[in-house]
């Protein structure tokens, strides 16, 4: 039985350690907290899922948190277009090497000091204020913008590689041809390059949607609003109403897997 | 090529902004880190390397660098073992639920860091602590791993991909048994793959710093450090220059790893 050998240690670690552990943490959001002595009561409840429908506040934090998460992958995705078609169809085999190590080196590096540097650009006398200050303008100082701003930042490298990797392999004769037929720019662009680069959007989209989702450090850092990450944390740790955290916490999720499973069948996963 | 002269100039002037764009910041960090004056006021009035000899002699600092260092290379070495057997698994054999091995790999870091965070704090204080392990470096790798094993899955999966099983086969006729099979042809061919992978989850576990807060319980890794020290503003000349050093060490495993293979997604490379 060499592959039970081979698949027990890792499925093991990831049934047990992880998938053990979200279900505990989403049977845990139909608990309650006694509210006079602060222990878990463990009989199934809706309440803190009622509490999230109808409480005005939670409805406004679901909306921005989703909100900018999805005006963060547009951004992204609108600038990560030009780079990744310039990376993959006009440099040279030499500049298109040079930029792939440019736009990997920060992605997976570093990312609370990106968060601290924009907060050090953002603030009232930062850089920012200052660039833009002789034009008689002000920046957006912190808020739902700036954590706009930010996230789009941080999560642009994931956006351009696999679009990049996409129109790749996007063969040059397809465009060729499709200029030969008279379709011009717009037109090869609607028509043959994004039905190929879909999926690579598509598989980019699900880091920039994802990342944006769940953050607490960015919102905490450049912004005075809350998102859904600040309750959650703020739940856990200061409120101490872990089952209504955990209830929180499955709407990233519910969102995400719903996410993942369309991602999957638009074959985006073979473009990661 | 289709594209026009002009067409050619605005892609290379979009690029060129888009670069600047991603690498503003690190700059800006790294010329605060030579920041004369104590705030954080734009332009910097003066440069001095001060803050670079009171950092590296910070002990908070440099026992948080050793922490993350070794929760990366426990990570790194748990998530490599894992990674490689399920990517020897998927590739070698049909079985029922085989699809699902991707997605399974690919929900730690896909899902929200606080969700996996809150998912490992639970696991941890229910199973691990009455068993006699608590919240600290053992607990950080464990979260670590959980996440990093993705990267190892899939550069080792893409690199068995486009390597030929005959050359295994041909080892296997000659008369040599698994293990020298294994020794003498699949590792050399993994060789590049697991270092390159292995480079990204040490990059990936240096810097993360949500799931290792539901993690950590006292340890701190330097991100914690780092945001722990936010608050106190006496500190922040000294944030900057650790911040600069963050971004060297996690920056060049990955520039590394670039350098050993070629292609690449994000969570591989080829």
């Amino acid at each position: 039985m060499q592959l039970g050998l081979l698949l027990a240690p890792p499925l093991g670690w990831l049934l047990i350690a992880y998938l053990g552990s979200l279900a505990v943490l989403f049977i845990s959001a139909f608990w309650s907290v006694d509210s006079f002595s602060g222990d878990l009561v463990r009989d199934p409840t809706l309440h803190n899922f009622r509490t999230l429908v109808e409480t005005p506040v939670y409805r406004q934090i679901t909306g921005r948190t989703v909100g900018i998460a999805a005006a963060v992958t547009l951004a992204d995705a609108l600038l990560a277009f030009p780079i990744a078609f310039y990376m993959a169809k006009v440099a040279s085999r030499r500049m298109r090497g040079l930029l792939v190590i440019a736009i990997l080196m920060p992605l997976w590096s570093s990312y609370l000091v990106k968060v601290y540097a924009w907060r050090i650009i953002l603030q009232e006398d930062g850089l920012f204020n200052w660039l833009l200050s002789p034009f008689g303008l002000s920046g957006p100082g912190f808020g739902d913008v700036a954590t706009w701003l930010v996230f789009t930042y941080l999560w642009l490298p994931y956006m351009i590689i696999p679009i990049y990797a996409g129109l790749e392999r996007l063969p040059d004769s397809l465009l060729e041809a499709s200029s030969d037929l008279g379709g011009r720019g717009w037109l090869t662009f609607r028509r043959v390059i994004m039905p190929i680069a879909f999926p690579a959007v598509v598989a980019g989209s699900i880091f920039t949607f994802s990342l944006s989702l769940g953050d607490y450090i960015t919102p905490t850092l450049v912004s005075n609003t809350q998102f859904i990450g600040n309750v959650v944390y703020d739940n856990i740790g200061v409120a101490g109403n872990l089952p209504f955290a955990a209830a929180f916490a499955t709407v990233p999720v519910v969102v995400m897997v719903a996410y993942l499973l369309v991602a999957r069948r638009l074959g985006a996963f073979r473009a990661l | 090529m289709v594209q026009s002269r002009a067409a050619k100039l605005l892609l290379r002037a979009a690029t060129s902004l888009t670069l600047v764009f991603i690498y503003l910041p690190l700059g800006v960090i790294t010329l605060y880190s030579f920041n004369d004056s104590r705030s954080l006021t734009w332009p910097i009035p003066g440069f001095t390397l001060h803050w670079w000899g009171k950092a590296l002699d910070n002990p908070g600092a440099r026992d948080a660098l050793l922490t993350s260092v070794k929760a990366g290379l426990g990570a790194t070495g748990i998530a490599l073992v894992l990674g490689t057997l399920a990517a020897l698994a998927v590739h070698r054999y049909q079985f029922f639920g085989r699809e699902t091995i991707s997605f399974l790999v690919i929900l730690p870091i896909a899902l929200p860091g606080i969700v996996t965070g809150m998912a490992l704090n639970a696991t941890i204080s229910t199973v691990f602590e009455p068993i006699g392990i608590s919240f600290g470096l053992l607990t950080v790798v464990v979260g670590h791993a959980t996440f990093c094993i993705v990267v190892m899955y899939n550069n080792v999966l893409a690199r068995m991909r486009r390597s030929s099983r005959s050359i295994e086969e041909a080892s296997m006729d000659l008369g040599a048994d698994p293990w020298q099979t294994f020794r003498h042809i699949t590792f050399p061919q993994l060789r590049t793959a697991l270092l390159a992978g292995g480079l990204l989850a040490f990059a990936l576990s240096f810097d993360e710093i949500i799931v290792t807060t539901f993690t950590a319980g006292p340890v701190k890794t330097l991100p914690i450090w780092i945001f722990q020290n936010f608050a106190r503003p006496n500190q922040i000349p000294i944030i900057n220059v650790v911040a600069v050093i963050v971004i060297l060490l996690s920056m060049i495993p990955v520039y590394i790893a670039q350098r050993l293979t070629q292609e690449s997604g994000i969570l591989r490379r080829r």
